[in-house]
């Protein structure tokens, strides 16, 4: 019996252990609060406009009915153009940065310029893109321009997200895959990118969360407050979610009061539903794994 | 055996890692169709030797190695096509390694990477290897499973299957039983016993036993020198040129 009687400092421990455990638990809480007020808001006011029509007609009366049709559009093809940049890039970066890159300065400054990269605020990006694309390039004011300026901001993304899968498949597959003769590519091609496609494909879908709901860095470089029209190739200009839901919430007058939350709805639900996608091809890979 | 010309001659090799000096300055012969067994304790160079027979410096920026490693008579420290060496050359690593991909694609691999496309050559090869490596009737049944699920014992042979597709003329063994049960230990040391009918081994080993029970000639290596290299049973019966040796052999140290 008094083996196991708990002595003044397992009192303690017990305590302190309870209250770290409390405390905690009271700042997860703390932090779904607002996630949780957002989407009981967005629902309640934003749900009354939801309609299929509301998907698929084009703003009437100057943005103050109809529906969202052409800035929905326009996003998925601002979302696909700067994927379509930006994926290819990343990736190949991200490979040369953790299967071939020596350590030395140079490698150490590209990874230093990376983690900058992530940091600079969207506006800046905003202006580099206008600079950049729109002006030097001579895109214009165009999807090219505007996924291009987004595929800059995104790229720490995918390549931090690529390298880190790619490190997490263990060095002794490498150092036998060499052993046996193969090559880089051929370790890369047959077993480090098989075995880390999960990652990557976790970070692209992140970077299309992100993507879809830029605003600043499209507003300067490639999307109309209004068209009415869909654009017809990637030199057009066109409409976006984000971009239309700060004008119908700021720079218009009489709109529904519901209009605004309606198209914030659509738009986090985009993300929300894209965010799910990859939580679920996660758990689909990770029970594939193979060591 | 010792009539032959040397399969593998290394001269004056060192390696180093950094600052670090791993191996210094070691001369031997490895004769073929011979097991050559390399004995010493932790951090005496093994396995620094086996990495500079494949080349691994290639991967590795901070291993620097110098001296002459002759394979067949042709110094290999310099060739440009390090890939058609470690075709030659197979190893296994302390730690079973089974490719997280199917049994048999871990062992037609190699054979892929060497051209052969044609199913019936690498369905051929696959059970060749297999068998040498005495793992075929554990798992013909189940060559599509996973070649990382198998247990310990059964990844090592499978890494030695693996290590056997490629047709290697020199096996290179990184105290391959450290991770493995006696009993596969034992099947394993049968399936050296054969294959050096046919190729020539270096055995690395922290087991003393093991190096008398298979190697013909044995290498002692202490504190990255190599102290002597001696007919096994010469070494075992106290023939030896230094003190330092019959210490290490009967348990003194290490």
């Amino acid at each position: 019996m008094s083996l196991f009687v708990r002595t003044e400092l397992d009192e303690h421990n017990r305590r302190v252990e309870w209250l770290v455990k409390t405390l905690f638990l009271l700042m997860t809480v703390l932090l779904i609060i607002p996630v949780a007020l957002i989407m009981g808001i967005l629902i309640q006011r934003g749900a009354p406009v939801l309609s299929w029509g509301f998907l698929t007609e084009v703003p009437t009366n100057g943005m103050t009915a109809g529906g969202i049709f052409t800035a929905l559009i326009g996003t998925v093809w601002i979302v696909a153009v700067a994927l379509l940049a930006s994926v290819p890039i990343g990736v190949a970066a991200a490979v040369y940065l953790s299967e071939y890159a020596p350590d030395n300065w140079l490698t150490r400054a590209i990874n230093l310029a990376i983690i900058n990269l992530a940091g600079v605020p969207s506006i800046v990006h905003a202006l580099f893109g206008l600079g950049a694309f729109v002006v030097f390039f001579g895109f214009g004011r165009s999807i090219l321009a505007a996924s291009l300026t987004l595929a800059v901001m995104t790229l720490p993304i995918v390549i931090v997200a690529t390298r880190e899968s790619l490190q997490a498949v263990p060095h002794a597959f490498r150092e036998a895959c060499w052993n046996m003769g193969a090559t880089r590519w051929q370790t890369i091609r047959r077993v480090v990118l098989p075995n880390s496609i999960s990652g990557i494909l976790t970070g692209v879908i992140l970077e299309v969360s992100r993507t879809a709901g830029e605003t600043a860095p499209i507003m300067f470089t490639g999307a109309a407050a209004f068209l009415p029209f869909l654009p017809q190739g990637v030199l057009d200009q066109t409409m976006a979610m984000s971009l239309h839901l700060y004008v119908v919430s700021t720079q218009v007058p009489d709109v529904p009061d519901a209009l605004p939350f309606g198209v914030a709805l659509v738009l986090i639900s985009m993300v929300l539903v894209m965010n799910a996608t990859s939580i679920a091809f996660r758990i689909y890979l990770r029970n594939k794994r193979k060591w | 055996m010792v009539d032959n010309a040397p399969k593998l001659s290394v001269r004056n090799l060192s390696v180093r890692y950094g600052d670090k000096q791993a191996l210094n300055g070691i001369s031997l012969d490895v004769f073929p169709n011979e097991i050559f067994g390399i004995i010493g304790p932790a951090n005496s160079g093994k396995t620094s030797f086996l990495r500079a027979l494949n080349r691994m410096e290639e991967f590795d920026p901070n291993m620097t190695v110098e001296g002459d490693i002759l394979f067949e008579g042709q110094d290999i420290t310099a060739i440009r096509n390090v890939y058609a060496l470690r075709r030659k050359v197979g190893v296994v690593f302390p730690l079973p390694v089974g490719l997280p991909m199917s049994i048999y694609e871990n062992v037609a691999f190699a054979p892929k990477l060497g051209g052969i496309k044609k199913k019936a050559e690498l369905d051929e090869i696959v059970e060749r290897c297999l068998i040498r490596a005495a793992l075929w009737d554990e798992v013909k049944d189940r060559l599509n499973a996973l070649g990382s699920l198998l247990s310990g014992g059964q990844q090592q042979r499978l890494t030695i299957a693996r290590a056997l597709s490629q047709n290697p003329e020199l096996l290179l063994l990184d105290e391959f039983s450290i991770a493995v049960d006696p009993v596969t230990t034992m099947r394993i040391e049968d399936v050296l016993k054969e294959l050096k009918e046919e190729i020539t081994i270096v055995l690395v080993t922290n087991l003393v036993q093991q190096a008398r029970r298979l190697a013909d000639r044995t290498a002692f290596f202490l504190e990255s020198e190599l102290v002597e290299t001696a007919e096994t049973e010469e070494l075992f019966s106290g023939v030896v040129k230094d003190q330092r040796t019959r210490d290490y052999v009967e348990g003194r140290f290490g």
